[in-house]
């Protein structure tokens, strides 16, 4: 790292500026496939959430110990064992939010995310340190992940299942739209809306990152990338690997 | 100084064709009214409305769009006209006419103006406007949905129910209660409002050809190949592959929409590549596909793969020789 940066900045940097999902370009599967309604969106960020904290805590605890060369697996396995308990946990207490996963609960093993933060943060820090980095980036991708599934479910269907782990409820302005023949555009909770509503909140960020004199999320080389400072990708010479 | 601004300094070239965009958007236009007048009279002056509303929020949202982004004013080209109409004459006459100034916002803002403006869209902008709105309305573009007003006090039994292209299949044939021919070829059928009426089309096409707008290859290549398979799909039915090519988007799509000078090959070889692609996707959503119609489809599908089909027809300069690859020349 460059800079040392307060516990404080470690967990600031994850929710806006370092944002997993709008600045890192990371994660983006889960985040199209997903974000269909809030209620998908709240449970994978949860979901995610808690795998990250728990593997860059415990890589971080034995990043001394594991051998460089074969850190990726050794990451894999880590991050798989705490999947497999969240699937778990999921399958019997919310079996609704598993159905509505489906795959993508299990693929949280492979999310650039959580292998991202291991490989670029969790391996190189301290255990707290790593653990808060985990639930800023963990709240910046479930915040990422609400925000897309919010737009896309409001025009998509004209409801916000405002759910997490099946308490809550539904606001839907549907019905009383449906009535004066105004319609939900069903193109935004199909593939096309994921990718088009993604590409204007990134679009977005831009803006908001080129006025404050930030780079953009445009992986063009690795010295753009907002993570450069910390990747040892770049460090070693080679081409970004993300 | 006042000397200097009689001389006009410019860089070549000096002779230029009086042909401007202006001018070939105008061409355009002048070819969709037949269908436009055919339209009004088949299903009323809803159709009317359902053209005026396209038109109109498609200039806006040039306008508006061109001005947010800080660039050159376009709508005097009239293109922004044209994705409208065309737009427009995709459409069934009674869809809500917030559903018409959203497909001409999908069109003009997101497929045309953010990639560029007017030669920068990599699919045709009104067709793209048509799938999004047919994945986001399914219930209000289906075929249950076309029907048409009997204002004319004429029996024009065809313009409520099913379009002509539900009713044909490879394993049943045309269906009996199917429009016949003439009404076919005269446009008193269901359907989207500019597609019914293969007269107009064909009157506005020729038009287009006389005037040198776009070259006949792609529209004659386009319905030939679709004739042809479609025959030897029918076992040679003369009455099916003439209902096939009568019926549904193809008329209008080969000639309006296949042609666009953005999303067209400019080789001749390009061209026939193209078409050929164009009709033989028709022809497999047609008779295979789960949907009725697959004219709007094929085509975006050919659009996007404009670009190599250039590539292979990039013709040869004179003389030309090809260059040595370069393993050989690592043997020596």
């Amino acid at each position: 790292m460059a800079e040392k940066k307060t516990l404080g900045q470690e967990f600031t940097k994850g929710l806006v500026k370092e944002n997993p999902v709008l600045r890192l370009v990371l994660g983006t599967c889960p985040t199209l496939a997903v974000t269909t309604s809030v209620e998908n969106a709240i449970g994978m960020g949860i979901a995610a959430t808690i795998v990250l904290i728990c593997s860059n805590v415990v890589i971080s605890a034995l990043r001394k110990v594991i051998p460089s060369k074969v850190r990726i697996p050794c990451f894999i396995v880590i991050i798989a064992a705490f999947v497999t308990m969240v699937q778990l946990f999921v399958k019997a207490f919310a079996p609704a939010l598993d159905a509505s996963l489906g795959i993508f609960l299990p693929l949280i093993v492979v999310n650039c995310i959580i292998l991202g933060r291991a490989e670029a943060f969790a391996s190189k820090n301290s255990v707290v340190a790593s653990a808060v980095d985990g639930v800023g980036m963990g709240i910046g991708f479930t915040f990422a992940l609400i925000l897309m599934a919010a737009i896309r479910e409001f025009f998509g269907a004209g409801s916000l299942t405002l759910k997490v782990l099946g308490f809550g409820t539904q606001v839907s302005v549907a019905e009383p739209l449906a009535s004066i023949g105004i319609e939900p555009i069903l193109i935004f909770i199909l593939a096309p809306g994921g990718f088009f509503v993604f590409g204007l909140l990134i679009a977005l960020a831009n803006k908001i990152a080129e006025d404050k004199g930030l780079a953009r999320a445009e992986l063009k080389s690795c010295a753009e990338c907002p993570m450069a400072a910390s990747c040892a990708v770049k460090a070693a010479g080679e081409e970004c690997a993300e | 100084m006042s000397e200097m601004t009689k001389y006009t300094v410019s860089a070549s070239p000096h002779v230029r064709s009086a042909e401007t965009t202006t001018g070939i958007m105008l061409d355009v236009i002048i070819a969709l009214i037949p269908a436009g007048i055919a339209s009004i009279f088949v299903f009323g002056p809803r159709a009317l409305a359902v053209i005026a509303v396209s038109v109109i929020v498609a200039v806006l949202a040039e306008f508006l769009s061109r001005k947010v982004m800080k660039r050159d004013q376009t709508i005097g080209d009239l293109s922004a006209v044209v994705t409208g109409l065309l737009l427009a004459y995709n459409l069934p006459s009674n869809i809500p006419l917030w559903m018409a100034g959203l497909g001409s916002i999908i069109a003009i803002v997101v497929v045309k103006q953010m990639f560029g403006g007017i030669g920068q869209n990599f699919v045709n902008p009104a067709l793209a406007g048509r799938i999004i709105l047919m994945s986001s309305f399914p219930g209000k573009m289906s075929a249950a949905s076309f029907s048409g007003a009997n204002v004319m006090g004429w029996d024009v039994q065809g313009a409520t129910g099913a379009t002509p292209m539900g009713l044909i299949s490879l394993s049943d044939g045309v269906a009996d209660t199917a429009p016949s021919l003439m009404e076919m070829f005269l446009g008193t059928t269901s359907g989207c409002l500019g597609e019914v009426s293969a007269l107009a089309l064909i009157l506005g096409g020729l038009y287009l050809i006389i005037r040198k707008v776009i070259s006949p290859i792609i529209p004659v290549v386009y319905i030939g190949v679709v004739a042809i398979f479609m025959a030897i799909a029918f076992k040679f039915d003369m009455y099916a592959v003439a209902y096939e090519i009568l019926g549904g988007g193809l008329m209008i799509g080969a000639i309006f929409m296949a042609t666009d000078y953005t999303t067209s090959p400019i080789t001749k070889n390009g061209k026939i590549i193209y078409a050929v692609g164009c009709a033989l996707i028709t022809c497999l959503i047609r008779l295979f596909g789960s949907l009725p119609e697959g004219v709007s489809f094929s085509i975006i599908i050919m659009n996007i793969l404009v670009p190599h089909i250039e590539n292979l027809t990039f013709p040869k300069p004179f003389g030309y020789v090809k260059e040595k690859k370069e393993k050989e020349e690592a043997k020596s």
